[in-house]
């Protein structure tokens, strides 16, 4: 048979263990498939292993062994008979106590015992010959790792599918092992122990059985590993961590109530040691054990769990109450873990044996004693600090002891409730049961600080427990429950206590006072509706309560925050939980009252809080949130049209704040909200509306530019938060208007073939105001949103970004980023070409018609310019060219974010700018210096401007063409744009003269700024040069101290970096001397800091390439210390340390 | 040198927390922030002492009370107080405080450092010794002596 010999050609090489581990695999799969595809069977594969099998070389024994057991690892669903299942783990069982070959017997007994039921299994009888075999012959902890974890699972399976054959082995199973595990210190072998010790119990239901003897030695295996120390080194073993063993563990501990007289006293020994890790492990473990082992055997332990637990608490709580308007809500959850667990433990044993921990928490000496000590001290902060965290702790207790049930609960209240009401001086509800009466009785000075403190977090934690149980109970069983008919009687008076202590205004009244005040109100407040504590007139007369605090005690901010917090806190309750019956009162208390105060004229709360006001009551739910919308659009509406109609400053202030709040807090949660789509549509159109009707116009030129500054972004930031529908109508909206109701030639323009610039300013201040608006609107747009009539716009657009109207220019740059997108079918008027044509045939932007630069004549013959020479034709022609520069440069903005190619002409003519057509110019004017002397400077600002252009090209923009205003933004695209300018402007740089070298510097300087620092840094070595130079040609002049700074910290990040510091290396000599040169930069303190910072950075590079400077720092840094400012004095004395360090000794001093 | 501690067991004070300076929100680009107390003692108040880790300041070996300075006139005075009356490390403390403000402050200032009055034994001697240029240098020149003060002031450069 071929086959055959092809078999012992698979099990030869198998076997024979100088072939390689992948060889042995594949003949293993080999032999495998075979056996599964039936061309084999089990019974002639072992025939054919026979001599590997019974040889008596232990090597190829136990090779020949382990393949069998491999091949029926392989085989676990196959259908095997009975009989051969039979010989196959009598074979392997007695093959277990051949120790030189244990591996293959393991594998297959194990192998054998876990197939499916459906390809026939071991029988009950072979598997417990197996159990007796494992016990009889092995000694695990003598074995290697790896078969010791063999052992285990073999173990493991044993338990887990034939517990009652291996059960019936009694005595020997346990004994076994405990035997086995003893010892063991290998993490995945302790993982199978845990679960093994698991499930054992469940083997030995009777409580008189085996289990019982052997449950102490066998718990002594278990106490070694508590608590886990867990040491192996990190990137071994990275399967299993502390975590995983130590809930491995725990189950383990609370497998059986039988481990319950060792396993508690030993938890709370350990949870009186001092490593934190043990304290957490003990609490989570005795946690776990006090649901699993029962309320009987927990009761025995009842005193020593609660006085550990107590420790626990009271050592572990550090915090200490801040009075804060952001802790008013959700006190008390510690944020140390240990009194976090401790107090879930608690909560679990009160839940468990209610009665028996009350009792303890009653008569708690330690308790009792807080309650005596606060009824010493009447303020908050006259307690010391110890026993504010012994009070903070007994609060965390005793509102836990609440929210466990409400049979702790009443009792809680019946032993504490009514002694805090006798330390505050309050009395119970009169017989008839109204307020007025008792009003004029005592009223204390103040109220008992403690104690208001421990009823509040009480209330807290009741109401918390109301909220938490699912079914409400019936009205009449509630009135029965103890804490309610306590808190029922007390109530008006509490009510009261809070009320006067919230708004008490002596002269020694305390945050605290005002804290729990409303913090308490704020609780009554809150009580679920189910059960109304508070009638309804006392809820109204909470909210009224706050109201009246938002709208007149402003002048205590802490009070006010509190209060405005509070409200809003009762606004998302009511929102959240479906109040209702409270929502009326809520709605027309406060949210009216609050909304009025955006139109009331008098100014008796400064309109700042008003706003405040306004905007955080609307975030506390949709509704009220329309409410204040309305309040708000109102408000802006009414003032506009003052503004619009008589130029009111004073309406034009008060609009300009209403704006900037909408903007800044209304649109943005309505971006988060759902729903709401209509309100910013609503509102721009009718700002519209409102800018279309008014035909009188008398917005005074002074507050004009901050409200349409306001109002524009106000109309950005509503059109971006629009949907795309929604965009289209307001851009129909919007150019209706600006076509119709204005003077700009629109319908002349698209006429036009060639373009002339409109000189006469024949457009009213209302113009500007609708083409500003509509710039808004247009940078704000989605790609996909149509704008009509591109092509007008275009040209009216740039004829009003010529008067210097740089929202203008911003609509262009937003035009061209987005116009043409290929992913969504927009119809357009017309293509990106076509516009990127008319916009740079206009050739407003050639400036030097005369002179002949090669860059020029390039651009001359790419797009066939007719020379319309603005320059020379024009008088003001300096602010024009400074005009369309700036215009210029968004347009390239645009382009380069969608990484458009023609952003390299825009470029280019910057570069134009900077280069020297200057040349031909400055020989002109040096021949007639006196008469031209101004017309050259004019020219450098332009030529200057013509360089700042890179920054706003590579600059990151918040009015537009940013992600909010959905601009089309390539990845890596100021990578891109660095990597192609670079080397050109390096070039330029080489073959310049003075004048435009620095300008191409500081072209060059805004490019390397708003880089991300990592693509610099991977050029370092090449930038270096222009960094340095461009910091010593830019120091000059004190408006470029930001650009100076800006490459002071590129420098600083290449010198931090690694490579960047391999990089400069070379060049460490030209740093040290321009650094220095920097250290005395008088325009900018922070200028001098960094250089400072980097001449330390400096100092970290080779000792041969620094050492030679050494004097010359010194000597540099000396005058440093005597620097006007502090923190430059304070850099200035770490880096002298920095540098005398690496210096001889008698340069030390 | 000295085998055993001079002050085996002294009190450990509380640092005082650094007092963050409110700088204004737009501080003036040429205003001139004179030297004054707060900020010598910064300088100081972290070198350690040269027996124990601990640092002048947590040991009250100097406070900012003790610290005179007219930046105007370029004068400081520093007066410290060693832990104990007969402590030999009074001069190398006085040393430290010496070598440290000289890196630290611009070299126009003169510095006098002294024992505060009838806490040490020897209290003249150190003050002459403390003071005397000649001996300070030559003290300096001492690698030994160097290398203690230099490990004394390295936490103070922080």
């Amino acid at each position: 048979m071929a086959e055959t010999s092809q078999l012992i050609q698979y099990i030869e090489s198998f076997v024979d263990s100088s072939r390689s581990p992948s060889q042995q695999a594949a003949s293993l799969d080999a032999i495998a498939s075979l056996l599964k595809n039936n061309q084999l069977t089990v019974e002639t594969l072992v025939r054919e292993m026979e001599g590997y099998l019974t040889t008596a070389d232990n090597i190829i024994r136990a090779r020949g062994i382990l393949l069998l057991g491999e091949v029926l690892m392989h085989l676990a669903s196959k259908p095997l008979d009975d009989a051969a299942i039979h010989s196959l783990i009598q074979f392997f069982t007695d093959r277990l106590a051949d120790w030189r070959a244990l591996r293959g017997a393991l594998v297959g007994c194990s192998a054998l015992l876990r197939r499916k039921s459906s390809g026939g299994i071991v029988s009950e009888t072979d598997a417990k010959a197996v159990a007796e075999s494992y016990l009889q012959n092995l000694q695990v902890q003598s074995l290697g790792k790896y078969d010791r974890k063999l052992c285990f699972e073999l173990l493991q399976c044993l338990l887990e599918r034939y517990p009652k054959a291996v059960a019936s082995l009694g005595d020997n199973l346990i004994y076994g092992i405990c035997e086995a595990v003893d010892g063991e210190k290998d993490p995945h072998c302790l993982m199978l122990i845990f679960h093994i010790i698991e499930i054992l119990p469940q083997l030995f239901p009777d409580p008189l059985g085996p289990f019982t003897s052997f449950a102490h030695d066998l718990f002594e295996n278990l106490s070694y590993y508590f608590p886990i120390h867990f040491t192996h080194p990190k990137g071994e073993d990275l399967n299993i961590k502390r975590d995983d063993l130590a809930r491995a563990l725990m189950l383990a501990f609370s497998s059986t109530p039988l481990f319950e007289p060792f396993a508690i006293p030993l938890l709370l020994e350990k949870l009186s040691s001092s490593l934190p890790s043990a304290k957490v492990d003990s609490l989570r473990y005795l946690s776990d054990c006090t649901v699993k082992y029962g309320a009987d055997r927990m009761a025995k332990h009842g005193e020593a769990l609660w006085s550990s637990l107590k420790d626990a608490v009271f050592t572990s709580l550090d915090s200490v109450l801040s009075f804060t308007p952001e802790t008013l809500e959700g006190l008390c959850l510690p944020e140390n873990e240990i009194a976090a667990e401790a107090l879930s433990l608690l909560q679990k044993l009160i839940v468990q044996n209610t009665n028996l921990f009350l009792d303890l928490i009653v008569v708690d000496e330690d308790i009792n004693m807080i309650f005596n000590m606060i009824s010493s001290y009447k303020s908050y902060h006259g307690i010391p600090a110890q026993s504010k965290q012994r009070l903070h702790a007994v609060v965390c207790i005793l509102s836990t002891s609440v929210k466990a049930s409400t049979a702790s609960c009443n009792r809680v209240f019946e032993c504490f409730f009514s002694r805090l009401m006798d330390i505050l001086g309050l009395c119970v509800r009169n017989s008839s049961g109204n307020l007025s009466p008792d009003d004029s009785i005592m009223i204390p000075e103040r109220y008992n600080h403690g104690a208001l403190y421990l009823s509040i977090e009480l209330l807290s934690a009741c109401r918390d427990l109301i909220a938490s149980s699912e079914t409400i109970i019936a009205a009449s069983a509630r009135t029965e429950e103890t804490w309610s008919y306590l808190l029922q009687s007390f109530l008006p008076s509490l009510t009261k206590a809070f009320c006067s202590a919230s708004i008490c205004t002596s002269e020694d009244s305390h945050d605290a006072d005002m804290y729990f005040g409303v913090k308490g109100l704020l609780i009554l407040a809150t009580f679920p509706e189910g059960y109304l504590l508070i009638s309804k007139p006392v809820f109204e007369k909470i909210l009224t309560t706050f109201v009246s605090i938002v709208t007149v005690d402003y002048s205590n901010t802490l009070l006010w925050k509190l209060a405005l917090k509070a409200l809003v806190q009762i606004g998302s309750f009511i929102e959240k939980c479906h109040e209702s019956e409270k929502e009326p009162s809520y709605l027309g208390l406060v949210v009216e009252k609050i909304v009025s105060l955006s139109s009331l004229g008098d100014f008796s709360i400064p309109f700042p809080l008003r706003l405040e006001a306004l905007s955080e009551i609307g975030t506390s739910g949709k509704s009220y949130m329309l409410k204040v919308v309305e309040g708000l659009e109102e408000a802006i509406y009414a003032n506009l049209s003052e503004v619009y109609v008589h130029g009111s400053s004073n309406s034009a202030e008060i609009v300009t704040q209403v704006l900037k709040c909408y903007s800044d807090k209304v649109i943005p949660w309505i971006h988060c909200a759902n729903g709401f789509e209509e309100v910013p549509l609503q509102f721009a159109i009718h700002i519209w509306n409102q800018i279309e009707n008014s035909m009188v116009f008398n917005a005074t030129q002074t507050n004009k530019i901050e409200v349409l500054d306001a109002m524009m972004k106000a109309m950005k930031l509503a059109v971006a938060s629009c949907s795309q529908e929604n965009q289209n109508i307001i851009a129909q909206k919007s150019y209706h208007i600006l076509s119709s109701s204005t003077s700009f030639p629109l319908k002349e323009l698209f006429q036009q073939e060639s373009f002339q610039i409109v000189q006469v300013d024949n457009s009213s201040s209302r113009d500007e105001w609708i083409l500003s608006l509509f710039a808004a609107v247009v940078i704000a747009v989605h790609p996909e949103t149509y704008v009509p009539n591109i092509k007008p716009l275009l040209y009216l657009f740039m004829t009003t970004l010529l008067k210097g109207n740089v929202a203008a220019a911003q609509a262009l740059g937003s035009v061209v980023n987005k116009l043409g997108l290929k992913s969504a079918g927009v119809q357009t008027d017309c293509t990106l070409e076509e516009v990127m044509d008319i916009i740079l045939n206009l050739s407003l932007w050639i400036f030097q018609s005369n002179s002949s630069s090669d860059i020029e004549a390039k651009m001359a013959s790419a797009h066939d310019i007719s020379l319309i020479n603005l320059c020379s034709s024009i008088g003001s022609c300096t602010s024009l060219q400074i005009h369309a520069i700036v215009g210029l440069a968004w347009i390239g903005k645009g382009l380069l974010m969608r990484g458009h190619e023609k952003v390299k002409d825009i470029t280019m003519i910057f570069l134009q700018c900077l280069q020297p057509n200057g040349r031909a110019e400055i020989l002109h004017q040096e021949e007639g210096i006196s008469e031209n002397n101004n017309e050259l400077d004019l020219h450098h600002s332009v030529m200057k401007r013509a360089a700042d252009a890179f920054q706003i090209l590579m600059g990151d923009s918040e009015v537009c063409l940013n992600r909010g205003f959905h601009a089309v933004i390539r990845p890596l695209y100021k990578q891109r744009f660095f990597s192609t300018m670079m080397p050109i402007l390096q070039s330029l740089i080489m073959k310049s003269e003075p004048l435009s070298r620095s300008l191409l510097l500081r072209a060059s300087a805004h490019i390397i700024i708003d880089t991300p620092l990592i693509v610099v840094l991977s050029d370092a070595k090449k930038i270096i040069p222009m960094v340095l130079d461009g910091l010593s040609a830019l120091s000059n002049d004190i408006l470029d101290k930001d650009v100076i700074y800006g490459l002071l910290l590129v420098l600083s990040g290449i010198l931090m970096d690694k490579n960047g510091q391999d990089a400069v290396s070379d060049s460490a000599h030209t740093i040290t001397n321009r650094l220095i040169e920097l250290i005395q930069y008088p325009h900018m303190m922070l200028v001098r800091e960094t250089a400072i910072q980097c001449l330390v950075a400096v100092s970290g590079l080779s000792h041969a390439r620094i050492y030679p400077m050494r004097t010359q720092v010194l000597r540099a840094i000396a005058k440093a210390l005597d620097d006007p400012k502090r923190a430059v004095r304070q850099e200035a004395v770490r880096c002298r340390q920095a540098w005398a360090s690496i210096a001889s000794r008698s340069l030390h001093i | 040198m000295v085998s055993g501690l001079i002050n085996a067991n002294p009190v450990v004070y509380e640092k005082k927390e650094r007092r963050l300076r409110n700088v204004a929100t737009l501080p003036d680009e040429y205003v001139v922030e004179p030297i004054d107390q707060q900020e010598i003692f910064d300088h100081i108040r972290d070198i350690k002492d040269p027996e124990h880790p601990y640092s002048l300041e947590e040991l009250k070996v100097i406070t900012e009370d003790a610290i005179e300075v007219d930046d105007e006139r370029s004068y400081v005075r520093v007066t410290f107080t060693p832990t104990v009356e007969h402590c030999s490390m009074a001069t190398v403390i006085g040393l430290c405080l010496r070598v440290k403000l000289m890196r630290s402050l611009p070299s126009r200032y003169k510095m006098d450092i002294r024992v505060a009055p009838g806490t040490h034994a020897t209290e003249a001697a150190v003050n002459k010794q403390l003071n005397d240029k000649e001996r300070v240098a030559a003290a300096l020149e001492n690698p030994n002596l160097l290398d203690m003060v230099d490990e004394c002031l390295a936490p103070s450069y922080g």
